[in-house]
């Protein structure tokens, strides 16, 4: 396996400036690049780059990546829903939104990342899945892996080690699948378990699915030795060299614009904002002095922004100018805890002196952020 | 009001046609017609229906899961439409057609079927469809601009044909202003960036004439002379500024700002100001520091500041006090919970340590940690947040040195604190030293502290600051 620096290949400049004339003339047109970032975002940008920018009429294209821990979200799906985002925080596992569609996943370095730049009409999801276990099989012939209709693979027909997104554009499509290598189960199981209540929505649903790592199976497996295997694999059907070319993410020179696809992919607009329509229905109990209150709220959010809000409080618990402002401001704001966080206490300043309406607006509006 | 169109198109004959045309095709759209008649200028173009085009995969049907565009946008080719999704993939649907949406066949979450219409594009008759040139746009429809909410996340700011028009001539797409839709960049704007770049244009100066190429006639009796002086001058056009107001509403926690910041310039501010020299106290510091790291804190000048404030506001706790709202009652607080502005991505937080009466500055020093590296992730919690009595603003930190801070209501008195400086000053024997020089910056509510209570808490606090040791005699 030869690894290349990305700066001595002139390939990437031809690629760009004359679309139609490809210097390179190898028989099989296809290339193998790699990641030298773990960084989520910076992945996701350099997929949305060659998606935008390469022609890959005479040439397809596999990226390889790994990840630090992140839970990646697909393009339609809604955080809420699909994990731990208070978890998340605390244990300061970033959250992605990508681009193709499909459910939510768990990466970190124990999992291998495959994506398959093709044109939109070689886009074949079966085919590539199929690469990946001819490459494993031969790897360790003994390893019981398949793919199944729903383009996931199988371990010991029983587990899913891969699941798979597709994301297509006017003149290119990739598919990228996970692969599960040596990753953290514990973690994944408890980021990927929501404990928000009462979210009514139709944002794309995960289905969950057992997991299991190929180094359960097999401990001689890592992830270098996986990836290798399936660049290797795919050298072989695209009658190319099987070496993989090293490509850094933050380089603008060589990837211009791909610092803006970048922050893009982290703006709250993007991870949160575009979150389909939902609503939340559900009751707070509030333990407050001897008594537990129920107290019942409805919100619903668009685009990451509460459209709409009511909280059934008992009544004068509240004074109902305070509630009123309260309810005021909670509409169009994000739905998020530090923006509520730093939005209640501001008001607080401008209530009266009062401890006694201090505790139950504090206790309120605590209740009201541990729903976010 | 068909007349509009008569200058472009090339005969009364076709127009009519069109006219007629589009009353038939679209007897269902009719009064959706006549309510756009009303309200934008009209078209006679052909109205096409595009359908969803194959998938691939032998995919019959696809969720629509988001508009990019609505009814009466105008769309170039290859603007992006729709987002749809089939089993895991997402479709990026594009634009065949320049022209303008007449309608949407679904709405979200609608179950679309290749093949079938997804949207009918009134195709502006002036243009043909070439798949290959870049297009110019046709003046956007819509009268506000919704943008704000809409574009957010939208991909396209530039066709691609247009992005590699910047790439061959090494441009960065986000320093060309967009002149286009949704501030999309055109082909016109890059060359003229382009011009911009290469000096093709020149500035308009008091003295330059704009000379028009001069023509044969005039140029014929020219003397020898005149013709080699007469260097060609460029026109000078004048550079047009394309950029956009933007209006956003004013949400969630600015809308709050706003209502403390209106109450707080409703408290009649005094201001007070005096220099500290800190010189002793950096040297402390400097000694500390190492021992603060062994403990695994980062030790800063602000607990010390905080500390020396709350001595201070033992001696004089009108300034740790609240006045009601009717001015009827002064509430002394006997907790001393002092404030301390950060400067977050959100804007403006002030989480304030609790009971600094009771904390040695060690203690300080790890609260205000543990409220840095919160407030850096965006995780305070309501309690860090509420309940201040104090605050201390150490703008210094970013620069400036002398400043009038804004009381945070319910308190009476906050204190801005410029930065370090290394300045000369003349010591005791007269002789020009070298001295680390701070500005503070006092405001307080005149309506219960006056000038000679502030300036006396302030030579307390300077004392301390100057006299480290000083600290040791008072510390509590």
């Amino acid at each position: 396996m030869v690894l290349q620096s990305f700066k001595n290949c002139l390939w990437l400049s031809c690629v760009l400036r004359t679309p139609k004339a490809c210097f390179w003339s190898t028989a099989g047109g296809g290339l193998i690049i790699q990641s030298v970032s773990n960084d989520v975002y910076q992945n996701l940008a350099v997929e949305d780059w060659i998606h935008d920018h390469m022609d890959l009429e005479k040439q397809q294209i596999l990226f390889l990546w790994r990840n630090s821990p992140a839970v990646v979200i697909g393009r339609h799906q809604n955080p809420w829903q699909e994990c731990n985002l208070r978890l998340l925080r605390q244990k300061n596992i970033k959250l992605a939104r990508r681009r193709s569609g499909g459910g939510t996943v768990y990466h970190d370095l124990g999992n291998v990342n495959l994506t398959f730049f093709t044109t939109r009409k070689k886009y074949e999801r079966m085919g590539n899945l199929k690469l990946v276990v001819k490459a494993l099989k031969a790897l360790r012939p003994q390893l019981d892996v398949h793919v199944t209709d729903r383009y996931d693979i199988l371990l010991n027909k029983q587990y899913k080690i891969s699941g798979t997104a597709a994301k297509l554009g006017r003149t290119s499509a990739y598919h990228h699948c996970t692969l599960l290598c040596n990753a953290d189960k514990f973690v994944l199981s408890s980021v990927l378990k929501s404990p928000y209540k009462g979210l009514k929505s139709n944002a794309t649903p995960s289905v969950p699915a057992s997991v299991k790592n190929l180094f359960e199976e097999d401990a001689s497996l890592t992830s270098e030795i996986i990836l290798d295997a399936i660049a290797k694999e795919y050298a072989v059907q695209h009658q190319i060299d099987h070496h993989i070319t090293l490509i850094n993410p933050a380089d603008e020179t060589l990837l211009p614009g791909i610092s803006n696809k970048t922050k893009e992919l982290q703006t709250w607009e993007w991870v949160y904002g575009k979150t389909p329509k939902f609503s939340v229905s559900t009751c707070l109990n509030m333990a407050y002095k001897d008594s537990v209150l129920d107290v019942k709220v409805n919100m619903d959010v668009k685009h990451g922004r509460i459209e709409a809000c009511n909280i059934d409080l008992p009544e004068q618990w509240l004074p109902p100018g305070l509630y009123n402002e309260l309810v005021k401001s909670l509409i169009g704001s994000k739905f998020c805890p530090n923006e509520i966080t730093m939005l209640v206490t501001t008001l607080l300043k401008v209530c009266p002196q009062d401890d006694e309406l201090h505790s139950r607006w504090s206790l309120l509006c605590e209740n009201m952020i541990r729903l976010m | 009001v068909c007349i509009h169109r008569v200058r472009s198109c090339s005969t009364i004959r076709v127009i009519k046609s069109k006219y007629v045309c589009v009353f038939d095709k679209s007897a269902l759209n009719f009064s959706h017609q006549q309510r756009l008649f009303r309200t934008s200028p009209v078209s006679c173009g052909q109205i096409v229906q595009f359908k969803l085009s194959d998938i691939g995969e032998g995919i019959t049907e696809v969720t629509v899961k988001e508009w990019y565009i609505k009814e009466g946008d105008s769309v170039s080719q290859f603007d992006s439409i729709c987002e749809v999704q089939s089993d895991k993939a997402s479709v990026t649907i594009t634009s065949r057609y320049d022209g303008v949406i007449r309608k949407l066949h679904y709405s979200i979450d609608d179950i679309a079927f290749v093949g079938k219409p997804l949207v009918d594009i009134e195709i502006d008759p002036s243009k043909g469809v070439s798949p290959e040139e870049d297009v110019v746009e046709t003046p956007p429809m819509s009268h506000e601009e919704h943008t704000h909410q809409e574009i957010k996340g939208h991909k396209t700011l530039a066709t691609p044909a247009v992005r590699r028009l910047a790439m061959e001539n090494n441009i960065k797409l986000s320093e060309v202003v967009g002149t286009g839709k949704d501030n999309r960049i055109l082909k016109e704007d890059i060359l003229n960036y382009l011009a911009k770049q290469t000096g093709a244009i020149l500035p308009p100066s008091p003295k330059a004439e704009i000379v028009p190429p001069p023509r044969k006639t005039e140029a014929v009796p020219a003397a020898p002379k005149d013709r080699a002086r007469r260097v060609p001058v460029p026109v000078s056009r004048p550079i047009a500024f394309s950029g956009k107001d933007r209006t956003e509403p004013v949400t969630g926690f600015q809308k709050a700002m706003v209502k403390t910041m209106s109450a707080a310039l409703k408290i009649p501010h005094f201001g007070y100001s005096d220099e500290i020299d800190l010189t002793q106290l950096v040297q402390l510091r400097e000694e500390l520091k190492p021992v603060a790291e062994i403990r695994g804190v980062k030790l800063s000048f602000m607990p010390f500041f905080i500390k020396a404030a709350s001595l201070g506001l033992l001696q004089y706790p009108i300034l740790n006090a609240s006045l009601d709202e009717n001015c009827q009652n002064v509430t002394y607080k006997a907790s001393h919970n002092i404030g301390v502005a950060m400067d977050t991505e959100q804007g403006l937080i002030v989480p304030n340590v609790k009971n600094v009466q009771v904390c040695s500055v060690f203690d300080i020093a790890v609260e205000l940690n543990r409220l840095q590296s919160l407030g850096s992730a965006g995780q305070l919690g309501t309690s860090d947040l509420t309940g201040g009595t104090f605050t201390l603003s150490n703008i210094g930190t970013i620069g400036g040195t002398y400043a009038k801070p804004v009381i945070l209501p319910p308190e009476v008195a906050i204190g801005a604190l410029g930065k370090i400086q290394v300045l000369p000053r003349f010591n005791g024997r007269g002789e020009v030293f070298k001295a680390q020089i701070m500005n503070v910056s006092w405001s307080a509510d005149h309506r219960v502290i006056d000038g000679a209570t502030m300036a006396r808490f302030s030579n307390l606090w300077k004392s301390y600051l100057e006299n480290p040791a000083s600290m040791l005699l008072d510390l509590k």
